[in-house]
């Protein structure tokens, strides 16, 4: 049922674009950058209620900063059919003898990558920033919550680009979906500070329980379980995964 | 033995009918010709016979697979080239040439053997490490067609190979292609709305009009239906009653007329100008201009619908460019 050689010279093609593609790989990567050192320093001294004694802002957002490049890449790599669909590429994938499963999971094999690649720099810069994680155990663990929103997120972007003809609505994605999925996740403030309707809204966004997972295995403080993080986190992945398989396999390639 | 059979095959968009009823076969090993203006409906029969649009109605056969039942084992046995370039143009030539032959299940050493092989047919050996961004538009063609080559397929479908290079690279096209044709078996289903590339290549031709086959055979045929010469005159005035005269004639074989324009077919039409010409000035209408050629396509095109491929195309493109127009002027404002 599933080609394996499909599915790895999908990969590989997102790989290496990537590693062409040096410049949106800076780009990628400096904008969380620039949203920690700013972000971190100018709010260095503050006391935020929510945030629990002895952890620092810089502490309690790096987490934050790596759901939001987790967000922004995965949400890319899904919206990229789109690209292939405007330079014509995607007519050449859809017309080989591959079924559509194999695509998809090429597709995402290669999203998940480039995501992670770029989350575990900006944690390794942070590292040199001075962040320290509170157990040897933290980023393998970490890692599993970095997976899963991925694979959430690619699948919401696969979601839009099957739903979309063109590169129009771009912008509107960008500014209605993944901004207000960021500011909702509570990746730069404590949720607890929000009205009780706005948190309302924070339980359906599933990257508030990517970044309150991220907080609890990399720093050891969040606001839930991090088991309750990992459940619920896994029922979005899975069900973002089945409907961008799905919403793909139904569009049209022409 | 057929590679292609047709049979009432028809596709819809929201009602409006792209493929009205068709029914046609191509033999194995032939070079089959899809002739007509833009927006005929070329495209989206080799869309649906390469399984890329599900038909509204009808059946389809590409060797000898049902194209609604059999989709991947009619995705195996095609090689398509589809009109606008469907490269991967962050990666070289021959990655891309390598992602084609994984895509379609060829093992290591026989995708290098065949990549080898098409790239020295296609005359781009030199540059099969150069990133296809910077390919020109005739290198991006006949990258398209190795590609198209690479997994050996039964049939290859050809959507428009010319459009828009310049002369040079469209002969060399042309070469490749009845080159390809007469050296392998491959059977070869080209659309093109050039009357000369269909007249200059393909065995036989199919010329559409609004999704139907208007008329179909070899180009010499089709041609000859119209009969001798073609004598086209550019008149002025009221044109009724030397319309009426000329039908009565017996030696005019076909007659179209089209705004100024004036074509007639007949033999011998050097012998009769003047004859027309003596005609017309009793009819009371001036003749401004007059022309004697053989017939081409374009004339059996206008035979068939009235209407001429070269202003439709030209009507088309100022469309396009309209919106083109319009869009920008959005985005500025």
């Amino acid at each position: 049922m599933i080609n394996a050689t499909a599915v790895y010279v999908l990969w590989l093609r997102e790989m290496k674009r990537f590693l062409r593609a040096k410049s949106r790989i800076a780009g990628a990567v400096a904008m969380p950058l620039f949203f920690l050192a700013f972000l971190g320093l100018g709010f260095r001294r503050i006391s935020l209620p929510g945030i629990s004694a002895g952890v620092n802002y810089i502490r309690f957002l790096v987490p934050g900063i790596l759901g939001m490049s987790l967000l922004f890449s995965s949400t890319f790599a899904g919206l990229s059919v789109l690209w292939d669909r405007e330079f014509g590429f995607l007519k050449e994938i859809m017309v080989a003898p591959v079924n559509r499963v194999s695509i998809v999971l090429g597709r995402m094999a290669g999203g998940m990558t480039t995501a992670l690649i770029q989350a575990v720099v900006i944690l390794g810069i942070s590292f040199i920033m001075g962040f320290k994680v509170s157990t040897v155990i933290s980023i393998p663990l970490s890692l599993i919550f970095m997976i899963l929103i991925t694979a959430t997120f690619i699948g919401l972007g696969l979601v839009f680009a099957s739903k979309m003809k063109d590169m129009q609505g771009f912008s509107i994605i960008m500014n209605f979906v993944i901004f207000p999925l960021f500011f909702l996740s509570g990746a730069l403030y404590p949720l607890e500070n929000f009205p009780l309707w706005l948190r309302c809204l924070s339980y359906l966004d599933p990257l508030t329980y990517g970044v309150d997972g991220l907080r609890g295995t990399l720093i050891g403080v969040s606001s839930y379980a991090v088991v309750l993080d990992v459940v619920v986190l896994l029922a979005f992945s899975l069900t973002m995964i089945f409907l961008g398989a799905y919403f793909f396999e139904k569009s049209e390639s022409v | 033995m057929y590679a292609i059979k047709v049979e009432n095959l028809t596709k819809k968009f929201n009602g409006l009918v792209a493929v009205d009823h068709l029914s046609f076969s191509v033999k194995s090993g032939e070079l089959f010709g899809l002739l007509g203006p833009n927006g005929a409906g070329k495209t989206t029969i080799i869309n649906v016979l390469s399984t890329l649009l599900d038909s509204t109605s009808g059946y389809g056969e590409v060797a000898s697979f049902d194209i609604s039942k059999h989709k991947d084992d009619v995705r195996k046995s095609i090689g398509i080239v589809f009109q606008e370039p469907a490269l991967d143009v962050k990666l070289t030539g021959k990655e891309n040439l390598e992602f084609h032959g994984m895509m379609y299940g060829i093992g290591k050493e026989l995708r290098r053997e065949r990549i080898k092989e098409v790239l020295r047919l296609v005359d781009l050996t030199d540059k099969a490490d150069v990133l296809v961004e910077n390919y020109s538009g005739g290198m991006k063609r006949r990258l398209e067609i190795a590609r198209g080559l690479i997994h050996r397929p039964k049939v290859l479908f050809l959507d428009e190979p010319t459009l828009g290079l310049d002369t040079q690279t469209r002969r060399h096209i042309w070469d490749y292609i009845r080159d390809l044709n007469q050296k392998s078996d491959v059977t070869i289903i080209l659309t093109t709305h050039y009357m000369e590339e269909a007249d200059y290549l393909c065995e036989r031709v199919a010329i559409i009009d609004y999704g139907k086959i208007v008329a179909m055979d070899s180009p010499s045929k089709l041609k000859d239906i119209l009969g001798g010469d073609v004598v086209s005159l550019e008149i002025e005035g009221r044109s009724d009653a030397l319309l009426s005269h000329l039908r009565e004639l017996d030696w005019i074989k076909t007659m179209a007329s089209h705004n100024n324009n004036l074509s007639l077919t007949m033999e011998k039409g050097e012998r009769r100008i003047p004859e027309l010409i003596n005609m017309a000035h009793k009819d009371g209408v001036d003749v401004v201009c007059v022309s004697l050629r053989k017939p081409s396509l374009e004339d059996v095109f206008l035979h068939y619908t009235g209407r001429m491929i070269r202003e439709q195309e030209l009507s088309q493109n100022e469309r396009k460019r309209e919106m083109l127009r319009r869009r920008m002027g959005r985005r500025r404002r």
